[in-house]
C-alpha cells in the first residue's frame, strides 16, 4: 500500500502521523488516570506502527506514470477487507449481548467491561460504523470512479479517510469498554473522538468533490447523489448532536449544550437521520450501482430513482420525532415527524419497486446466483422494513411497540435484511473484480452464507416480533379492578423463549459472516497465487489524470 | 429575541410547508423535463457500458 504512494505523499503521510502520533502523546499526557490517557496510548502506538510501515518502504521505487490510466482500488481492497472483519467482530458481540438477555451470567467473568451496557454499543457500533461504515467506504471509492470514469484525485487522501476512520472507530469501541460514553444512541463517542471524525470526513467529501470536478461523464450518476447525500449529512448530523464541553482537556467526559427537551429531539433528529443517511442513503447508492450490474439490465427507471433520492433525503429530515411520542416535546413537532415518516413510505417503496422491477427479466439469474438473490432479498426487506417503519411511526400504533422488543424487530429487518444483505450481495460482485478473479472462491459457499443470512434473519425478526408486541400487550392489559394485569418481571419472564431464538438467530447470521470472511480471503490467496485473469487493463479510466492533479 | 414560541411556529409551519411543495414540484419537473430525457438514458446505460471483469469479455459495450 505504500508503495502506490509517491515520494511527496509518503512524505505527507509521515507528517500527518506525526502530528497524530505527537496528539496521542498530548492524550497521554494530559489525560493520566483518565481513559482518555488510554485513547492517548491506542492513538500514540497505532500511528507509530503506521509511520514504521511507512519508512520501512520509503525508498521503494515510486508508482509509474501509467497508474494515472487506471482506477486506484488499493483502498476499495483494504476497506473490505476490514469491514468483514468488523462485520465478525461486531455480530460476534451482537451475539453476545443477545445471549446475556437470555442468561445473564453470561458476563464469565463478572468484569464491568463485560457488562451488557458496555458490550451493547461495542455491537451497535462495530456493526453499523465498523462493517457498514467501511463498506460504505469501500465501495463508494470503486462506485465513484467507475460512473465519473476518472481516478480519484490522489493516493494519500483515501487512505487517510479509511485508516482515519478506522481509528474512529477503534478508540469507540475500546472507550465504551473502559467505560466511556456520551449516552447518546448511535453516538456514544467522546468529544476528542467526534473531533477527529469531522476532520476524516471532511477529507471523505473533499475527495468526493475533487474526483466529481475531473469526471468525464456529463451527468453525475444517482448512485453518487446517494453516497454525497450520506457523506453530507452525516457531517452535519455529527457535528450538530456532538456540540458539548468537555469538563476539562484532560478528560474523556463531556457535556451536551443541549438542555433538556431539545437535547431529545437534537439526538433523534440525529439518530433518525443516522438510520437514512447512513444505512439507507448510502446503501441505496449501492445498490443502485451493484444491482444493475450484476443483473445486467439498467435500473428499470431512472427518473423515479431521482424522484426517490429527493423524497427521501427532504422527508427523512422531518421524521425523527417520532421517537418522541408522548414525551414533552410539543404535540405539532411530534405530529409533524409522523406524518413525515407515513409520506415517506413513498419514495421508499418507489426505490425498492425501481431495485425490484430492474430484475424484471432476470429473475432466472436471481435463481441461479446468490450473490443477486442477496441483492433481490434486500430490496424485499427495504420495502418490508421501510413499510413497518411508516406504520410505527403512527401514534397509535406507537404507543404499543414504543419501548418493546418490536423496535428491535423493526431495526433488525433493516439492519440485517437490508444493509447486511445489499452489502454482502455487492462484495460478492465486487470482490473478484477487484482482485481479478472470474468468480469467488466458492460460489458454493456463497450460497450457504445466504441461507444462513436468511434464515438467520427470519428467526431473528420473527421472535422479536413476538417478544415486542407480546410485551406491548402485557403492560396495557388491566384487570377488573383497573389495575395492571402483569408485573414488569413476569413480561420478562415471557420473552426468555424468544430471547433464546434470537440468539439462535443471530447466530446463524453471524456464522453467514464468517463463512463470508473466509471465501473472501480464499478468493484473495487465489489472486496471490497467480491465477490473474487476462486483460487486466480494461478496467481503466477514460482519460489519464494529469501528474500535477 | 422578537420571537416568541408562537409566532416562530406559525413562520415555520407556514414556510416549511409552501419549501415542500416547492421543493417536490421543482424535482418532479426536473425528473419529468422532456429533454433530459437523453442524458437520463445515457446515464442509466453508461453504467453498464463498461465491463469491469477481468476477461475482458465487454458485455454491453457500445
Amino acid at each position: 500500500m505504500v508503495a502506490g504512494l509517491t515520494v511527496s505523499e509518503r512524505q505527507l503521510a509521515l507528517l500527518v502521523l506525526g502530528l497524530l502520533a505527537s496528539g496521542g502523546l498530548a492524550m497521554a499526557a494530559a489525560g493520566r488516570g483518565d481513559p482518555l490517557g488510554a485513547h492517548g496510548f491506542i492513538v500514540l502506538i497505532i500511528s507509530v506502527a503506521l509511520a514504521f510501515l511507512v519508512l520501512s518502504r520509503y525508498h521503494d521505487p515510486e508508482p509509474s506514470q501509467e497508474r494515472l490510466s487506471e482506477y486506484y482500488d488499493d483502498p476499495t481492497r483494504v476497506g473490505i477487507v476490514l469491514a468483514m472483519i468488523w462485520a465478525v467482530i461486531g455480530m460476534f458481540f451482537g451475539v453476545w449481548v443477545s445471549a446475556l438477555l437470555a442468561w445473564p451470567e453470561l458476563t464469565f467473568v463478572d468484569q464491568a467491561w463485560a457488562s451488557f451496557g458496555r458490550i451493547r454499543p461495542v455491537h451497535t457500533s462495530g456493526v453499523i460504523f465498523g462493517f457498514g461504515g467501511n463498506a460504505l467506504i469501500a465501495t463508494s471509492f470503486h462506485v465513484l470512479q467507475r460512473t465519473t470514469r476518472a481516478r480519484l484525485p490522489d493516493q494519500f487522501s483515501p487512505w487517510f479517510v479509511l485508516i482515519g476512520y478506522n481509528l474512529f472507530c477503534i478508540v469507540a469501541a475500546s472507550g465504551y469498554l473502559m467505560g466511556v460514553t456520551q449516552s447518546k444512541e448511535y453516538a456514544e463517542p467522546e468529544w476528542y473522538a467526534d473531533f477527529w471524525l469531522v476532520i476524516v470526513w471532511v477529507v471523505y467529501f473533499a475527495i468526493y468533490i475533487r474526483t466529481l470536478m475531473r469526471r468525464k461523464e456529463p451527468h453525475i450518476y444517482v448512485a453518487n447523489w446517494y453516497y454525497m447525500a450520506f457523506i453530507l449529512v452525516v457531517a452535519v448530523l455529527h457535528i450538530v448532536n456532538n456540540l458539548a464541553l468537555p469538563i476539562s482537556a484532560g478528560s474523556a467526559k463531556s457535556y451536551t449544550i443541549w438542555p433538556g427537551v431539545q437535547d431529545a429531539m437534537v439526538q433523534w433528529w440525529y439518530g433518525h437521520n443516522a438510520v437514512a443517511f447512513f444505512l439507507t442513503a448510502g446503501f441505496l447508492g449501492m445498490m443502485y450501482y451493484y444491482l444493475p450490474k450484476r443483473a445486467e439490465r439498467p435500473i428499470f427507471s431512472y427518473r423515479l430513482s431521482i424522484i426517490s433520492f429527493w423524497g427521501i433525503t427532504f422527508m427523512y429530515m422531518w421524521a425523527g420525532s417520532h421517537h418522541l411520542h408522548y414525551t414533552a416535546l410539543p404535540q405539532w413537532v411530534q405530529t409533524l415527524g409522523m406524518t413525515f415518516s407515513v409520506m415517506l413510505l413513498v419514495p421508499s417503496w418507489a426505490s425498492a419497486g425501481n431495485a425490484l422491477a430492474t430484475l424484471n427479466g432476470a429473475w432466472h439469474k436471481v435463481r441461479d446466483d446468490a450473490t443477486l438473490r442477496f441483492m433481490m432479498v434486500a430490496a424485499v426487506f427495504y420495502g418490508l422494513s421501510t413499510f413497518e417503519g411508516s406504520f410505527m411511526a403512527i401514534r397509535a400504533v406507537n404507543s404499543l411497540s414504543h419501548y418493546t422488543d418490536w423496535t428491535v424487530a423493526h431495526v433488525h429487518a433493516g439492519a440485517l435484511g437490508w444493509v447486511a444483505m445489499i452489502t454482502f450481495g455487492s462484495f460478492y460482485a465486487l470482490v473478484p473484480w477487484m482482485w481479478k478473479q472470474e468468480r469467488m472462491y466458492s460460489p458454493k459457499l456463497v450460497e450457504v452464507h445466504f441461507w444462513l443470512a436468511l434464515s438467520g434473519t427470519i428467526i431473528y425478526v420473527f421472535a422479536m416480533w413476538n417478544a415486542g408486541i407480546i410485551q406491548g400487550l402485557m403492560w396495557r392489559t388491566y384487570n377488573d379492578s383497573g389495575t395492571l394485569a402483569y408485573s414488569f418481571i413476569e413480561s420478562m419472564v415471557a420473552m426468555h423463549p424468544y430471547y433464546i431464538a434470537r440468539t439462535v438467530g443471530g447466530l446463524f447470521f453471524l456464522a453467514g459472516a464468517v463463512v463470508g470472511f473466509y471465501n473472501i480471503i480464499m478468493t484473495i490467496r487465489m489472486a496471490r497465487r497467480g491465477a490473474a485473469a487476462p486483460d487486466s487493463a480494461s478496467d481503466v479510466p477514460a482519460v489519464a489524470v494529469q501528474p500535477g492533479e | 429575541m422578537g420571537f416568541d414560541h408562537d409566532q416562530l411556529v406559525a413562520f415555520a409551519q407556514k414556510w416549511g410547508l409552501l419549501y415542500f411543495l416547492a421543493l417536490s414540484a421543482g424535482v418532479a419537473i426536473y425528473a419529468l423535463w422532456p429533454s433530459n430525457r437523453k442524458r437520463f438514458d445515457r446515464a442509466k446505460h453508461s453504467v453498464l457500458d463498461k465491463d469491469d471483469r477481468p476477461d475482458g469479455a465487454r458485455h454491453g459495450k457500445r
